[in-house]
């Protein structure tokens, strides 16, 4: 249905049919952001020997997610009288926008999915680029000196994984041909790119990871030194806009990774195709969710200057390699 | 034609979730405006700071590790720009291409080299 509205003249009727699916599709996030925030808390629980919340809404804690947001909307909302008042008030908006206009070009399954934008790949990447501008601009405009040395470190850290974040990339698209994310897919019909390209894979997960602010990389707001970082001024909906960036971001880069790396909404054999894409979507999905929880539990945040190092002495030249090697590799089978 | 009409409305779509992007936030506020109270009192409107009083302006000069860093992106990222249309038209173009491509990524390697070895990498 979306391919033949993609076709069909522009028109308000147009706008209108893709206002209401991308509602849909933001309250389908919001009960991601949800239960994605009870998950983490329940199996952070587990794997910490604890019970993790199991009071509000059942022993599985089902409404405590539901209940932190009802709290934050009746939390009074101060800001600082030294704070520069209309750039902290956008901040959090900056921050947001670009986190869920990226959801436009990943698409879910082969029915579900919105834009089928040609350089989807690379509008994904100069979009997420956007936050970390929401993100200076908080820390600067709260005038707090935590803030500020967590922004400037949130803006160095995102800034300089995204380099090899784009990098590892270049050789599936090399593979593919394309940057769209639809023959993207197409192309692991056979064999999923995590198979085929496991040293661009790995780059890539630790770079998202990096680009996620999540632990062991979680330097912008480290707790125990930084108190939160560039959100430590903000409080009750205003705060919950940064956290739910954050939430959204996840959703969006598990779903770009599951559409690079894990086929998509391709099953893990041909045999298995009875099953619909939008199951095996689910499936990859939560598993990369899975993981991002499990190094949550496993590693230990990482020092600043070893985070910058690594990326630029370690990840950087190997990201590099991995073009060239495909590359090679690429005219290598082209003459046989 | 058809190929014009998926280029506008693959924009529609981009601009709606925009449009989407911007409203759920201002929503949101504004409901909690409703809802939440609100008692401003000069003691709670300072700086927090661990409770300390707070001292000086936050706006200091800042290491200028920050902006070295910066440039170093802005070189890399204008070479991912063009690194892209290259693997896109890799197919095409052939041996030739991946041989003028490792010249161009060899010389910016080059200046990471150089940057590694003045230490501007080092994280002090």
């Amino acid at each position: 249905m979306m391919q033949d509205l993609l076709h069909s003249e522009p028109g308000l009727l147009n706008f209108g049919i893709v206002f209401a699916g991308a509602v849909l599709l933001l309250f389908v996030i919001l009960g991601f952001v949800t239960y994605g925030i009870l998950a983490e808390r329940k199996v952070l629980g587990f794997m910490q020997s604890r019970h993790g919340p199991n009071q509000v809404g059942g022993p599985w804690g089902l409404l405590q997610t539901v209940a932190d947001v009802l709290k934050l909307l009746l939390k009074e909302d101060t800001i600082p009288k030294l704070a520069d008042r209309p750039i902290y008030i956008i901040a959090p908006v900056i921050a947001f926008a670009p986190s869920f206009m990226v959801m436009a070009v990943v698409p879910l399954t082969d029915k579900l999915q919105f834009a089928d934008v040609g350089v989807g790949l690379l509008y994904y990447i100069a979009v997420t680029g956007l936050t970390t501008i929401g993100m200076l601009m908080g820390g600067w405009a709260s005038n707090n000196k935590f803030a500020l040395l967590g922004g400037m470190r949130a803006a160095a850290q995102m800034i300089s994984y995204e380099i090899p974040l784009v990098m590892s990339v270049v050789g599936i698209v090399l593979l593919t041909g394309s940057m769209n994310l639809n023959d993207i897919v197409a192309a692991q019909e056979n064999l999923w790119y995590i198979i085929m390209q496991p040293i661009a894979f790995i780059v890539f997960f630790i770079a998202a990871t990096a680009e996620l602010n999540r632990v062991p990389f979680d330097l912008a707001e480290a707790e125990n030194e930084l108190i939160a970082g560039f959100h430590v001024e903000y409080s009750g909906f205003r705060w919950a806009m940064f956290m739910l960036a954050e939430y959204v971001y996840m959703f969006a880069m598990a779903s770009l990774i599951t559409v690079l790396f894990l086929g998509g909404w391709l099953p893990l054999f041909s045999f298995l195709d009875f099953i619909p894409g939008a199951v095996w979507f689910a499936l990859k999905f939560s598993a990369v969710i899975w993981v991002l929880i499990w190094f949550r539990a496993t590693f230990p945040r990482m020092r600043p200057d070893q985070l910058m190092e690594m990326c630029w002495k370690v990840l950087l030249p190997i990201a590099i390699a991995n073009i060239f090697l495909t590359a090679i590799v690429k005219e290598i089978l082209n003459l046989f | 034609m058809e190929l014009l009409n998926l280029y506008q409305n693959n924009y529609l779509v981009v601009f709606v979730f925009l449009c989407l992007g911007i409203l759920l936030p201002v929503v949101a506020l504004f409901f909690a405006k409703l809802l939440r109270p609100s008692n401003p009192f000069d003691e709670k409107l300072t700086t927090y700071e661990s409770g300390n009083e707070p001292f000086h302006d936050a706006r200091v000069q800042f290491n200028v590790r920050y902006y070295i860093f910066a440039l170093l992106f802005v070189i890399f990222d204008v070479e991912t720009v063009f690194l892209y249309p290259w693997a896109v038209a890799y197919e095409k173009l052939g041996i030739f291409a991946l041989i003028e491509m490792s010249i161009f990524v060899f010389m910016l390697l080059i200046g990471l080299a150089y940057a590694w070895k003045k230490k501007v990498l080092k994280w002090i």
